[in-house]
């Protein structure tokens, strides 16, 4: 009797574990989410990889700290100053770097953004030193309590998770609602036929590539309250967000939106329930076994310039 | 054509020049191996002095800082006088933090530079490499950053690690808690650490003996080094609900993380240990959310401190800041490391007087020195036996000495005060 009871108070324990879990990971993964849209949308319409994508979501997290720091203005409302300054400089880089290509594209454009991405790391070390920073603001600490699963959900994940899902709408009737998605679309389904019925694609691609940097100001200030970075974390946040967007399909906002809540709520699953040192490995034995039988991801290429 | 040499006296002269080749090496041998181990006579010219250290690669920031402390203990010594009366100069080579090169490294040392003695290099695989090299040639091998418990199990006679060894940081707390009256003492205690070679073995060592004093373990889990975000490992310390909490935390990042999770989570242990992140002075600060939450952490700390009243630490401290030109509180625990190994040398040779490899192996198994971090003495393993772990605590705003009670500025806070935002 005493040994059913046992049993019954560790499948509750477990069960609460796999539900703190999920909804860590939902919350998280829509910060990932984010992020790595504006690295799928490059994709899609550019057909490049940005590798800089990590870099860009670290220095949109450095602007809101220098903003929040020297002139104390809110890290949301800093948004409305790191998202055009962020777009601005996503359009000079594809005009001064990106266009220049082409050629093998894809392989010379990894060569180019690890560049950038080098050159921006370089610049933020020599400002901000190499010391780790957080955003602080007076709602990072806080947190609500959610009995159903007893765990207090803290607010800036929350609030982060809300922006996410109003920017990847926004994005969407960008994308799918305006004429300029329409150009977007019909660019990332052929460039060359775009070109021949009036599309100017040279300004559609550099559109899209500040759109995605601009994402990135908007990722990097909520990566930024949510973890302590310094500019050396953009090599594990690209890498990330390479495996995220591999695994929803190259070129999916839905793609991204699905790999980012799928692998954050694996890993936080595993690590909850069971053993943290197996997260990444049942994670990655997953991606395996999903490519092996969906080459293309989730929602692969063919699937996501549908859309 | 005719043949210069009929074959048997082809045969005789390759037998001969075997022979001589053969001679010349043992010569060489014996010479070598005279010059590193018989040698009472000590030769004009400086006293050279070898050390292979990452200067680039992954570990190049703590394979320069220890560096910087190498160099300054030369300064230090040849400001005063150099080594038995010559002057000490540094040998480095860089090994790009790669083991296979760190063996290479010494090898050229010892047989092309022909130092006098060899140091230890950054982080306990390079350590191990470093030393066995030395054993092979018959030379001591003094070293601070090889710590781990892989370093002390490998049969190195000729190793001396002069700093505190990694299962040995958490043992002072281990004390204190055992030393608090059983009715307050803590009964639960949950343990998470990285999977690091230096901080895993601190983690189980101090569960063993919180476990022997009768401290029940309700969690140890171990989670990847490489993982930037340990908030699931950080929310299942929560929900253990432990009285005590000890982190083997390799840096601010993953020691942040845990913090905050436990400030979201309302979580208010009796006492919380991480091995590093708190003795980041104001980047922990900033990290944590503000003085508020850093009150009642504490950090193990291997026996040195700016401000601390060891061995030579002023003139050190003074030194290597103008050197430098950094603030005190940024003097890198690995160049306190070093400076401490030129400091244990320098007193075994002054008792040696001679550049005997031998002869400084026999001292060393046998004497006690002074060190930045306190007194050194070695055990047949190679480890400072005299070594002591101090406590750290955050007391409103600042990291003071509280454990042992000998170097304590003020008492432990117990328990840790609740979150302010609780």
């Amino acid at each position: 009797m005493l040994g059913c009871r046992d049993t019954k108070k560790g499948r509750s324990v477990i069960t609460t574990l796999i539900l703190q879990g999920v909804v860590l990971g939902i919350l998280s993964g829509g910060v990932y989410a984010l992020m790595a849209s504006g690295l799928t949308l490059v994709f899609g319409v550019l057909e490049i990889i940005n590798i800089a994508q990590g870099i860009l979501v670290i220095l949109g997290a450095y602007l809101s700290y220098w903003l929040e720091q020297r002139f104390h203005i809110d890290l949301f409302l800093g948004l409305f100053i790191t998202i055009p300054i962020m777009f601005a400089l996503g359009v000079f880089i594809e005009w001064a770097f990106i266009r220049r290509l082409k050629w093998d594209r894809i392989t010379l454009s990894i060569l180019v953004t690890f560049a950038i991405a080098v050159i921006i790391e370089g610049a933020l070390t020599y400002f901000f030193t190499g010391n780790l920073v957080i955003l602080q603001t007076r709602y990072t600490q806080q947190s609500v309590y959610v009995p159903f699963i007893n765990y207090y959900m803290p607010l800036i994940y929350i609030y982060a998770f809300i922006l996410s899902v109003v920017l990847l709408l926004v994005l969407y009737f960008i994308v799918y609602r305006t004429s300029f998605g329409r150009c977007l679309r019909a660019s990332m389904q052929n460039r060359t036929a775009a070109s021949l019925i009036g599309i100017n694609v040279p300004q559609v691609q550099a559109i899209t590539f500040g759109l995605g940097t601009a994402l990135a100001a908007a990722g990097g200030m909520v990566f930024g309250a949510t973890n302590a970075f310094n500019p050396a974390s953009s090599y594990d946040l690209i890498s990330r967000l390479l495996v995220i967007i591999v695994l929803g399909g190259m070129g999916s906002l839905w793609g991204a939106l699905a790999g980012s809540l799928l692998m954050i709520v694996i890993s936080d699953v595993v690590v909850l329930a069971f053993n943290p040192l197996w997260s990444s490995t049942v994670f990655f034995i997953f991606l395996v076994v999903l490519l092996v039988f969906r080459p293309q991801g989730l929602f692969g290429k063919l699937e996501g310039r549908k859309q | 054509m005719k043949r210069l040499f009929n074959q048997k006296t082809s045969l005789l002269l390759t037998g001969a020049l075997i022979c001589m080749l053969l001679l010349s090496a043992c010569v060489t041998s014996n010479s070598s191996s005279n010059s590193t181990s018989s040698n009472n006579s000590i030769p004009a010219g400086p006293i050279k002095i070898g050390v292979s250290l990452s200067l680039t690669g992954d570990d190049s920031a703590d394979g320069q800082a220890t560096q910087q402390g190498y160099d300054t203990w030369e300064a230090y010594v040849n400001n005063h006088g150099g080594l038995l009366g010559h002057q000490v100069q540094m040998v480095y080579y860089d090994d790009g933090t790669k083991t296979d090169q760190t063996r290479a490294n010494y090898e050229k040392l010892i047989t092309v530079d022909k130092v006098n003695f060899v140091v230890g290099p950054f982080n306990d695989p390079q350590t191990i490499t470093g030393a066995e090299v030395a054993l092979q040639h018959h030379m001591a091998f003094l070293e601070g950053i090889g710590t781990g418990p892989e370093v002390f199990s490998k049969g190195l006679t000729n190793l001396f690690a002069v700093s505190l060894s990694a299962t040995g940081y958490f043992t002072s707390f281990v004390n204190y808690v055992l030393s608090l009256p059983p009715q307050i003492r803590p009964q639960t205690a949950a343990y998470a650490t990285s999977d690091d070679a230096f901080t895993q073995p601190q983690i189980d060592h101090a569960q063993q003996l919180l476990e022997q004093g009768g401290i029940k373990t309700v969690l140890h889990e171990v989670y990847p080094a490489e993982n930037a975000d340990p908030t699931g490992p950080a929310q299942k310390v929560v929900n253990s609900h432990a009285d005590v909490v000890l982190l083997g935390t390799i840096g601010l990042q993953d020691c942040q993380a845990h913090i905050t999770t436990f400030i979201h989570q309302h979580y208010n242990p009796k006492l919380i240990i991480a091995s590093a992140g708190p003795d980041q002075g104001d980047g922990f600060v900033k990290a944590v959310g503000g003085v508020k939450n850093t009150q009642g952490i504490i950090v193990p700390n291997d026996g040195w401190w700016p401000e601390s009243k060891a061995y030579q630490n002023a003139d050190f401290v003074q030194f290597i800041t103008s050197k430098y030109k950094i603030a005190s509180a940024d003097i890198s625990s690995d160049s306190v490391q070093a400076f401490s190994v030129g400091q244990v040398l320098q007193q075994a040779l002054n008792q040696t007087q001679s550049l005997d490899n031998q002869k400084l192996l026999n001292v060393l198994r046998n004497g006690t020195f002074q060190s930045l971090q306190g007194p050194v003495g070695f055990d047949s393993t190679g480890q400072n036996k005299l070594a002591v772990a101090y406590l750290f605590q955050w007391q409103n705003g600042n990291l003071i000495p509280v454990f042992p009670q000998a170097q304590a500025m003020a008492n432990v806070l117990f328990p840790k005060p609740n979150w302010a935002t609780s």
